[in-house]
C-alpha cells in the first residue's frame, strides 16, 4: 500500500506557509418560497419539463393507480423494497391477482443476483422521503428496506412522495430537517429519468438508468391546503 | 463492442495556440459544430437567470463559499480526512498525478481488479489515469456517452461538461459503426444512445470497479457530492463493490448548508439546467444490512501544482473555479476555434489560467494571450473568478516575474520565460530613448515626419497588419502640441 503521510505533510505545510486570505461573511442568499397551492403545482410543472409523469393519486388507492398504468407499459416485473409499508400495500393489492405484474422483493446483497436485476426487472418502485417544488425534484434516501439500485437499473422508475413532504427548496430540507447531523451511506436527489445531450445537444432519455419517471404524489383523504400550512 | 477503447492521450499537437487556431478556423464542420453548440448553451443558461438581482445575490453567496473554503483549506481538508475516516472512506494523497494514478493502482491491484467503469472526471483527465492502468493491464471504459465517443475515437474531451460537443451525429455515427458489432450508420441520436447503453450496461455488470470524480466535498460531513444527468456516474459508483474518487484538493466547502446555493449556480450556469437529473451525495461505503453500494471506498486528493496556485493570493482566486464551463461557453475565442486548440486538459477562459499555473508558462505561456480581455467570461462565472486580471498577471509574470508573492520560490512554475532577446532590446532602446530628451525629441520628429513612409509588410508590423489596419503617425509630436497650446516645460 502507498505511504502517502510524507505527501500529506507537504501539502498541507504548503498551504500552512501561503499567506493568509479573508474569509468573508456569508452575504444574504434565500432559496425560493413557495405558497400551499403554488408548491405542489411547481413541483408538478418542473418534473413533467423534464419528462417526468405526475399522478396525483389517494393514499389508500396508488397500487391500484399503478397497475393501469404499468399495464398501458407491458411491464411483467416489478422490483420493490423488502418489507416496506408500500410492499406490503402491493402484495395485498397484486397478490392475489394472476395478471398483475410479477412481485419481486429486493430481499438480498446484489451480488446474488445481479443478472436478474440488471436485465430481468421492467420497473422499481421506491418511497421518497420527500420533495423539493423549486426544481421538481424527488429526495431518495436508500435504507436497507430501500436499496438504492431500484431507482437506478429498471428501465421505468415509480417514485411515490407523500404530498406533504414536498418542500419549497434544497436549502429549506438540508437545514430544517437537520442533514449535516445524521447523513446516510447515501442520498440521491432525482428530478426527471435518465437523460444525455452529449449528441448535438439533442437530448435522449434512458441512456444509463431508467428511460421513464413516473411519480405519484399520495393525497390524504380529506386533506385542504389549509392544513398544509 | 469489437474494438477495445483506445488509450485517450490524443495525438501531440506541435506548434503554438495561434498555428493550431489558424487550422481550427478553417476547419467549416468544427466551426459549425461549436458555433451552435455555445449558442444554445448562452440562450439556455440566461433563460435560467431571469432576474439580476437575484443571480448577483446568489453569485456573491457561491463565490463567498468557495473564498471562505480555501481561506480554511489545510483545516477543512483534515477535518474532511478525519470525517471521511469516521464513515469508512479511505483518503490518500497526491502530490503528482502520477502519485496519484499509483495509488488508483495500488488499489487496484489489493483487490485484483481488471475492469473500470469510470464516471466523468476532469482530475482523471489531468492524471491521464486511463493511458495508465491500461498500460498495466487494467481497462478503464469510460461510462459517460460523451466520454465514451471520445474514449472510441482516442481524443481528448474538448469541454469539461460536454467532451464531445466537437463532433457532429455523421460523425458519431460512423464512429459507432466502426466500434459496436452490430451497429448500422445512423445519425439517429435515440438509436446511438440505445447503442450505447447496449454496450457499458454489462459494462457496468462486470466491472471490478468504479471511479468517479467529486463535484463538491463537504467538510462538515464527509459527504462527496456528484452531479450527473445520465445515471452512469450514480452506476459507476454504486454497483461494483469498490469506488474510488479522485478530485483536486480545491473542491472542499465547510458545510452541507454550502451545497444548495452551489448546486443552483452549477447546472445553471453549465447547461442550462435547473438541476441535474441526479445530486449523488456519498457518505459512507455500504453499511451492515445494506443491499447494495460498493464495500470499499477510497478518495485521492491531489494536488498537481494547486498548493503552488495557493501560495499566491490573486491567483488562489483561480481555485474557486466549479467546473460549469460557462466561460467557455461565452467566449468569442474558444467558440471559433474549440476545445483542441488549446491542446491542453483544461480549455477556454478558465483553462488560459489553470493550465499555466498548473504546467507552467514555460509550457503554455501562450494561453494567456489567446485572449480578446472582453470580459464575457468574467460576467458569467458563477463565482466571480476575476479570469481577465489574473491573464494579465500571467502575460505580466510570463516576461517579469514577481518577487513579492514569492513565499516558496516563483510564484508562477516557468515565470520569465515569455522574455525573448528582441523584446528585451526594444525595452533597453526605448528606456534609453526616454532618459535622453534630444535622442528623444529627433526620434518623435522623425517619426512624425517619416513613420507613415513603413511599408506595411515589414517584419515588426507585418504580424500587426496581417489583421488590423496600419497604425498612422500624426504630422505633429505631443510636446509640439503641448507647446502650442502653450506649455513651457513641454
Amino acid at each position: 500500500m502507498h505511504d502517502s503521510s510524507g505527501t500529506r505533510a507537504r501539502i498541507l505545510s504548503r498551504l500552512r506557509a501561503a499567506p493568509p486570505s479573508p474569509a468573508p461573511a456569508l452575504p444574504d442568499w434565500r432559496a425560493p418560497r413557495f405558497d400551499a397551492p403554488t408548491r405542489l403545482d411547481r413541483f408538478r410543472t418542473m418534473l413533467e419539463a423534464m419528462k417526468a409523469e405526475v399522478h396525483e393519486v389517494d393514499a389508500a388507492d396508488w397500487p391500484r393507480r399503478l397497475r393501469t398504468l404499468l399495464d398501458n407499459r407491458g411491464v411483467r416485473a416489478v422490483v420493490h423494497g423488502d418489507g416496506s409499508d408500500a410492499a406490503r400495500q402491493l402484495g395485498e393489492a397484486w397478490g392475489a391477482d394472476p395478471q398483475a405484474p410479477r412481485l419481486v422483493a429486493y430481499d438480498r446483497a446484489v451480488e446474488q443476483w445481479k443478472g436478474e436485476l440488471v436485465h430481468g426487472v421492467d420497473a422499481g418502485v421506491t418511497l421518497a422521503i420527500g420533495g423539493i417544488a423549486e426544481t421538481g425534484t424527488l429526495i431518495l434516501w436508500p435504507t436497507a428496506a430501500e436499496p438504492r439500485l431500484m431507482s437506478l437499473l429498471p428501465p421505468i422508475h415509480v417514485a411515490l412522495v407523500e404530498e406533504d413532504t414536498i418542500r419549497d427548496s434544497f436549502a429549506e430540507v438540508v437545514r430544517e430537517q437537520g442533514w449535516a447531523g445524521r447523513m446516510p451511506t447515501n442520498v440521491v436527489l432525482v428530478s426527471g429519468p435518465s437523460k444525455t445531450a452529449d449528441i448535438e445537444q439533442t437530448l435522449a432519455f434512458g441512456v444509463h438508468g431508467p428511460k421513464e419517471l413516473i411519480v405519484l404524489v399520495l393525497k390524504r383523504a380529506g386533506r385542504t391546503y389549509a392544513a398544509a400550512g | 463492442m469489437t474494438v477495445d477503447a483506445q488509450p485517450d492521450a490524443g495525438a501531440p499537437k506541435a506548434g503554438s495556440f495561434a498555428e493550431r487556431a489558424h487550422l481550427a478556423l478553417n476547419d467549416k464542420p468544427l466551426r459549425a459544430n461549436f458555433r451552435r453548440a455555445m449558442d444554445g448553451l448562452m440562450a439556455k443558461r440566461a433563460a435560467q437567470f431571469p432576474d439580476a438581482a437575484d443571480l448577483a445575490a446568489l453569485r456573491a453567496r457561491g463565490a463567498a463559499i468557495k473564498e471562505r473554503a480555501l481561506a480554511r483549506l489545510p483545516d477543512l481538508l483534515e477535518q474532511l480526512e478525519a470525517r471521511c475516516a469516521e464513515n469508512g472512506i479511505r483518503v490518500h494523497w497526491a502530490e503528482t498525478t502520477d502519485e496519484a494514478n499509483r495509488i488508483v493502482l495500488g488499489i487496484f491491484r489489493e483487490h485484483g481488479v481488471k475492469t473500470v467503469v469510470k464516471g466523468k472526471s476532469m482530475v482523471s483527465e489531468e492524471m491521464h489515469l486511463n493511458a495508465f492502468l491500461g498500460e498495466h493491464g487494467i481497462q478503464a471504459i469510460e461510462s459517460d456517452l460523451g466520454e465514451y465517443i471520445i474514449q472510441l475515437a482516442g481524443e481528448m474531451p474538448s469541454h469539461i461538461v460536454m467532451p464531445c460537443i466537437h463532433k457532429n451525429k455523421g460523425q458519431i455515427g460512423a464512429l459507432f459503426a466502426e466500434h459496436i458489432e452490430g451497429q448500422r450508420y445512423t445519425e439517429d441520436v435515440d438509436e446511438l444512445t440505445a447503442a450505447a447503453r447496449r454496450v457499458l450496461r454489462d459494462r457496468f455488470a462486470e466491472a471490478d470497479a468504479g471511479i468517479s470524480g467529486v463535484n463538491f466535498a463537504v467538510a462538515e460531513t464527509g459527504t462527496l457530492v456528484l452531479v450527473e444527468n445520465e445515471g452512469n456516474g450514480r452506476l459507476s459508483t454504486t454497483l461494483p463493490p469498490l469506488h474510488v474518487a479522485v478530485m483536486g484538493i480545491e473542491k472542499l466547502v465547510e458545510t452541507l448548508d454550502d451545497i444548495p446555493p452551489l448546486l443552483a449556480l452549477l447546472p445553471r450556469s453549465a447547461t442550462g439546467q435547473p438541476i441535474t437529473t441526479y445530486v449523488n451525495m456519498i457518505t459512507s461505503p455500504r453499511c451492515e444490512g445494506e443491499k447494495d453500494g460498493p464495500r470499499e471506498v477510497h478518495l485521492v486528493l491531489l494536488d498537481n501544482g494547486r498548493t503552488r496556485v495557493y501560495a499566491d493570493p490573486e491567483l488562489r482566486e483561480t481555485l474557486r473555479c466549479i467546473r460549469c464551463g460557462a466561460c467557455m461557453n461565452h467566449c468569442p475565442v474558444y467558440a471559433r476555434v474549440g476545445g483542441h486548440t488549446y491542446d491542453a486538459v483544461y480549455p477556454g477562459p478558465i483553462g488560459k489560467i489553470l493550465t499555466p499555473q498548473i504546467a507552467g508558462l514555460d509550457v503554455a505561456g501562450d494561453l494567456p494571450h489567446a485572449s480578446s480581455l472582453c470580459n464575457a467570461c468574467v460576467e458569467v462565472c458563477p463565482v466571480k473568478i476575476p479570469i481577465a486580471d489574473i491573464l494579465v498577471r500571467l502575460r505580466r509574470e510570463a516576461v517579469r516575474p514577481s518577487a513579492s508573492n514569492s513565499v516558496q520560490g516563483a510564484a508562477v512554475k516557468g515565470a520569465g520565460d515569455g522574455w525573448t532577446l528582441s523584446e528585451s532590446s526594444v525595452w533597453a532602446g526605448w528606456k534609453w530613448l526616454h532618459a535622453n530628451p534630444a535622442l528623444y525629441r529627433l526620434g518623435a520628429r522623425a517619426l512624425a515626419l517619416a513613420g507613415n513612409l513603413i511599408p506595411a509588410g515589414v517584419p515588426p508590423l507585418k504580424a500587426w497588419t496581417s489583421v488590423r489596419s496600419k497604425p498612422k503617425f500624426a504630422p505633429r509630436t505631443l510636446h509640439q502640441l503641448a507647446r502650442d497650446k502653450g506649455f513651457d516645460d513641454a
